[in-house]
């Protein structure tokens, strides 16, 4: 009995949560998969249509400008964090005095939640209230920075925000990463006369490749996900110039009763992130069967 | 036998006394829970208690009625629909396909609706002929608002056309005042620019573009033209108008910091709670052109079991259609009167221009449902078309680009 106990006990207990799982998560992926078929506007219908929500989406041109501002936002946002968090970690990591402090400050934004970041950003960058208004106060009366209500420049703005955000938790992260580094390798190296740069480029870096993916998969799944700080910073405007999928898929959901756009934009974000993260997994798995 | 006969009679019996004695029931989705339009739903709620009803509020508020029709869909999916519930326009419409509305044509006919309100406004009451809403109160859209001192100081008449609104507007941006207060939001353009197509296009205009979406209407020139006025309105606008609220628009105009607004009646009433007095402090007058853009909130009932709802529905229908309720809600929110028999002595002077305007445009067949807030189409094309005027507005998209994406946006919407 108790061998028994002791061989089923943690399937019982886990049980729940698994049927859970598969009918919240993938019961509703599936559901939103069959709505996305059928031509749903107030109210879900179950009848299929074929992919007439999929021409509408593809058609539309304000998906489209989601589609782009993902493709800018996500890359930007990514790369300016990952480079900007190594500067700060490598930086950090030159046994300095007060670290700690400095640390915590750089990590704090992370603990802030996007909306406030959002709106602190929007008087910040707001052309009559912050920075615009404080360097013309300086008297350089020709300074512009407009970049907030600029449609074609909106978009950079949500970068910003987003990477004063998090590249204090990227930079957490590296420096774990950097700490990690077997420093008898490090002693050799600098024993033998090898530059500081040499070093850090040829040794440290390179050795830090899972960390760099651990970064780069949460980042891009921040990026898709990107709601909150759009809406807080810029409300998808001006006119729809800073929409990302998700505010698209809102819109079509809670606004406009097209819950067949919703689902149909809901499909192709899945599609998005599924394609950055089964690579990432099959590697994963690859790796671990080769352990 | 005789068992089953009396057991039959005193069921009977025992229906009959509970269509008798139900005690009205009403419970009431809703999102006015911001201080004046709280106000005006106490009142009705006091009215219904009074009556001998019992209200169960059910306020939602945020995202202007989106989290109220989340809210709406859940209830309605799991078979358990509110009694009553705030709905306007084509949604009401929406609503009904799904079947889910009730009939309410016994109060309707009983208390003569059909020829207390407007036609245009009665018909959206209507399904299929049946009555299956209430209407509260008429915003009117189309108005200008104007800062009594500031178009005194620079000579300026308020504009009866849109040329006219251009040359004052010139006027005013030599004299380093911004000419229009404004907010850059989606709805605030869509706001804008219906008043514009009215002006522009004239009435029966507006309703091919944007009632019927009738393509040749919607590729016109009188729409290139439509644009063509947007863009110059945009020059008139401050370089910091991108999300601004519309009551901050509105503040502009109150502060002398701008001259214009455009915007529903609802302006009036943060110029009436600043204490500035109509026709002195502040200016209201219809946009240019003729006509009327309309946006009616009404109760959509819906279809409840129980006698004690039913009567309840049956209740709140009469209150709110009554003459004091239409009368003191109106008050409260800056709007009008649906019905037109109403005593309008305790209206102020914009009020009484408004009625006038309606019963007016009503017998011309210029009374038109504002597109800009859901009263002439449905979510998908509204917003189609919303996203293009949006985009126009804020970018530096020819007026020609415009009009072709605006009918590609349509056609896809449907």
């Amino acid at each position: 009995m108790s061998e028994w106990l002791e061989r089923h006990v943690p399937k019982v207990v886990l049980a729940p949560s698994f049927v859970a799982i598969l009918f919240f998560v993938y019961g509703f992926i599936a559901w939103t998969a069959w709505v996305s078929l059928t031509r749903s506007r107030l109210m879900p219908k179950y009848d299929i249509e074929g992919f007439i929500q999929y021409e509408r989406l593809f058609a539309a041109p304000r998906w489209d400008t989601a589609m782009n501002n993902l493709f800018i936002f996500g890359t930007l946002f990514i790369v300016i964090s990952m480079i900007l968090g190594l500067l700060l970690a490598i930086l950090l990591d030159q046994k300095i005095r007060t670290e700690g402090v400095i640390r915590t400050i750089y990590l704090y934004p992370m603990a802030l939640s996007m909306i406030v970041t959002g709106t602190a950003w929007k008087w910040i960058l707001n052309p009559g209230l912050g920075i615009e208004a404080m360097v013309r106060g300086w008297g350089y009366e020709d300074f512009k920075f407009d970049w907030l209500v600029n449609s074609d420049l909106a978009i950079y703005t949500v970068v910003i925000a987003g990477v004063w955000q998090s590249s204090g938790f990227v930079m957490a992260l590296f420096l774990a990463g950097l700490r990690s580094v077997d420093g008898e390798i490090i002693k050799a190296a600098q024993v033998d006369g090898i530059p500081t740069w040499r070093i850090y480029s040829a040794i440290i870096i390179p050795s830090m490749a899972p960390i760099f993916l651990s970064a780069f998969i949460v980042l891009s799944h921040l990026a898709i996900k990107s709601f909150d700080l759009v809406i807080a910073l810029t409300g998808g405007g001006p006119g729809y110039a800073t929409d990302l999928p998700a505010t698209y898929m809102y819109a079509m959901a809670f606004s406009r009763g097209d819950i067949g756009q919703a689902a149909s934009s809901a499909m192709i974000m899945m599609a998005v992130v599924f394609a950055i993260v089964v690579p990432y997994l099959y590697s994963e798995l690859r790796a671990a069967k080769n352990d | 036998m005789k068992k089953f006969t009396f057991a039959a009679a005193s069921a009977v019996a025992i229906v009959a006394s509970g269509a008798a004695f139900a005690e009205p029931q009403a419970e009431v989705l809703h999102w006015w829970t911001s201080g004046g339009e709280a106000k005006s739903v106490a009142v009705l709620q006091e009215e219904f208690a009074a009556n001998g009803g019992t209200w169960t509020d059910m306020p939602v508020a945020g995202g202007g009625g989106d989290a109220a029709m989340t809210a709406l869909r859940a209830r309605v999916l799991s078979g358990n629909a509110p009694t009553a519930v705030q709905l306007k326009g084509p949604a009401i419409q929406e609503w009904y396909e799904e079947g889910v509305l009730a009939d309410i044509s016994a109060v309707a006919e009983a208390e003569n609706w059909a020829n207390l309100l407007p036609a245009s406004i009665a018909a959206h009451m209507q399904c299929e002929g049946s009555w299956c809403a209430a209407p509260v109160n008429v915003h009117r859209v189309d108005w200008i608002w104007a800062n009594a001192d500031i178009l005194e100081a620079n000579g300026i008449e308020m504009p009866t056309t849109w040329d006219e609104f251009n040359a004052a507007a010139e006027k005013l941006q030599a004299a380093g005042i911004t000419p229009l207060a404004h907010g850059g939001q989606a709805w605030q353009d869509a706001t804008v620019f219906e008043t514009v197509v009215l002006g522009v296009g004239g009435p029966e205009f507006f309703h091919k573009a944007l009632v019927e979406l009738d393509q040749d209407a919607l590729t016109s020139d009188t729409m290139v033209a439509v644009f063509d006025q947007m863009r110059t309105m945009r020059g008139y606008v401050d370089d910091n108008f991108s999300g601004r609220d519309w009551n901050l628009a509105t503040a502009m105009v109150m502060n002398g910091e701008a001259a214009f607004q455009i915007m529903g009646d609802w302006a009036k009433g943060e110029f009436m709670a600043a204490g500035k007095v109509p026709g002195e402090d502040f200016l209201c007058a219809s946009t240019p052109g003729d006509g009327y853009l309309y946006n009616v909130d009404s109760f959509a009932m819906f279809d409840v079991d129980g006698d004690d709802k039913v009567a309840g529905q049956a209740l709140l229908a009469e209150l709110i259609m009554g003459p004091n309720f239409q009368e003191v809600f109106n008050l409260n929110k800056g709007s009008i009167p649906a019905r037109t028999d109403v005593d309008l002595a305790a209206f102020d002077v914009c009020a009484h221009t408004s009625a006038e305007d309606m019963s007016g445009t009503s017998e011309r067949g210029s009374l038109l449902p504002s597109y800009a807030h859901g009263m002439a189409l449905r979510g998908a094309q509204s917003g189609a078309i919303t996203d293009v005027v949006t985009a126009h507005f804020n970018s530096d998209m020819s007026s020609a680009d415009a009009v072709q994406m605006l009918a590609d946006a349509v056609a896809n919407s449907m």
